[in-house]
């Protein structure tokens, strides 16, 4: 059986030369001419992320020394195998530290899984999303371009606390 | 001696046609992004104007690629014919009053041919062949079909461009496209005088120049591309500033045919010199023409686009009989 079209209200000839319609359009349109823009200039503005950025994982630095105890938590759940870590005895009060800490940024997928699981919040995911190498040895990032002083990431780990 | 004059302007007009065509690409890609809250090209030069430069460069160096199984002397005539249809329109567009230089009266259009418009409906009709042609040698189902709808879209529409200028004939008793313009001095401009003639040119226009709202046989989503899918480097390039010389082209036509193509209507009162006179005549056409332009852009990013069936039908069922009716209605209307 042939299905009728049925309109609740039909036009009227005026709205069916679509003239008054198209003048809305325009009008909406060439308003939208003179509304702020959204892009962002790149090289010359940045775009600052929000604490809930996941950009690139970093070692919390407190008291001069990270918070890591070397417990291989992060590099075991990395699905990227990014993460290798080389645990040593410390004088400090804490089981062991991290003599060798190292993030192979090419692999690593910017997930979160390290810092879902630290026991001690002491890999975090920074606000940094601009990684950039000239070669394959720059892009192995050892503890000295990991390791950041709390203060740069408190915003992360508020954050993090609220969601937990 | 004689042959220089129209030599003059033919290198002028030809010049300024391709540096606007040029530039009309970006300023279609500036509009729209301003019309969609983004900034367009602007890292190019100072505000993106060396862009178009950009562009071309680009297109040149890019590989041309010819299907094997192409027509190839059709394949690479077809972009060809596009460009010079649309550009040769331009020999009997009038820029501006005459002017007196060198002891002589220099009408500032390249022929005066004494068909006027009649010339220009030529023409169009033989855009239809770059469109086609194009379609049908590249080998390709899709061109193929974009290339026929296309045609048949363009010879719909040519109907009603022809029928919806005889109302401005009517009045103007004239073909010849410089009288047409004499004849809009004091404001008398025809737009306002055959309104109905305006609008059906106007719609028919934008379907001649295959452009938004009746862009189907281009639409990517619909036809992958249509009739310039198998066209790269400078053959796109001709197509596409093909398609643009073509909306210059109607934008003229429609500036000259209705909106009063130089005339200004207070100039005369002003009390300036000649040549300023003139200066200002030639300035408001480009003016109009520039809004008209403008008004291709803003609707194609206002409108959505029409359905073929859509498209066939208002052509033959909706604008050929208003362009009909608007001869009797200026018929009528001179009687009086």
């Amino acid at each position: 059986m042939a299905s009728k079209v049925v309109r609740k209200k039909d036009l009227t000839l005026l709205e069916r030369m679509y003239i008054p319609e198209i003048v809305k359009g325009m009008r909406l349109t060439m308003s939208q001419m003179f509304k702020p823009k959204f892009t962002v200039q790149y090289p010359e503005d940045k775009f600052v992320p929000s604490a809930s950025f996941r950009g690139r994982p970093v070692l919390v630095e407190e008291n001069g020394t990270e918070r890591c105890v070397a417990c291989g938590l992060c590099s075991r759940v990395c699905p990227a195998l990014a993460i290798e870590v080389q645990a040593s005895e410390t004088e400090l009060n804490k089981e062991r530290y991290p003599v060798k800490f190292e993030i192979n940024m090419l692999r690593c997928i910017l997930c979160g899984f390290c810092e879902e699981v630290c026991p001690e919040e002491a890999i975090i995911m920074s606000d940094e999303y601009r990684l950039v190498f000239e070669n394959q040895k720059d892009a192995l990032f050892g503890k000295d371009k990991l390791l950041v002083p709390i203060e740069k990431v408190q915003a992360r780990l508020d954050f993090l606390r609220s969601h937990r | 001696m004689d042959i220089i004059e129209p030599l003059v302007k033919i290198v002028f007009i030809f010049l300024i046609n391709l540096t606007t065509v040029a530039y009309l690409v970006l300023v279609e890609r500036r509009v729209s992004a301003f019309i969609q809250n983004r900034i367009g090209p602007n890292r190019v030069g100072p505000a993106g104007l060396f862009q178009p430069v950009a562009d071309i460069v680009k297109l040149f160096l890019k590989e041309d690629i010819v299907p094997k199984a192409a027509n190839k002397f059709v394949h690479s005539l077809a972009p060809l014919i596009s460009l010079v249809v649309a550009m040769a329109t331009f020999a009997v567009i009038p820029f501006g009053n005459s002017i007196h230089l060198f002891g002589r009266d220099i009408k500032l259009m390249i022929a005066d041919v004494n068909v006027g418009i009649l010339y220009i409906l030529a023409l169009s009709s033989l855009g239809v062949y770059g469109i086609t042609l194009s379609g049908w040698s590249s080998n390709n189902k899709y061109s193929l079909l974009g290339g026929l709808r296309s045609s048949a879209q363009m010879i719909s529409y040519e109907l009603s461009m022809g029928l919806s200028i005889i109302g401005v004939l009517m009045i103007a008793g004239t073909l010849q496209l410089d009288k047409i313009v004499e004849s809009q001095a004091h404001g008398m401009w025809y737009f306002w005088r055959t309104p109905m003639s305006f609008i059906t040119f106007v719609v028919a226009s934008f379907a001649e120049t295959n452009r938004l709202p009746f862009d189907l046989p281009e639409a990517e989503p619909e036809l992958v591309g249509g009739y310039h899918t198998e066209y790269s480097g400078m053959k796109f390039g001709l197509f596409f500033l093909a398609e643009y010389a073509n909306m210059i082209t109607a934008s003229a036509i429609i500036a000259t045919l209705y909106l009063g193509g130089w005339q200004l209507p207070f100039v005369g009162h002003l009390g300036l010199p000649d040549i300023a006179v003139s200066l200002l005549q030639i300035a408001a056409f480009g003016i109009k023409v520039g809004l008209v332009l403008l008004f291709f852009i803003v609707i194609r990013w206002t409108i959505p686009r029409f359905r073929y069936d859509q498209l066939m039908n208002i052509g033959w069922k909706v604008m050929l009989p208003l362009a009909l009716v608007n001869i009797l209605i200026t018929g009528i209307g001179l009687l009086w």
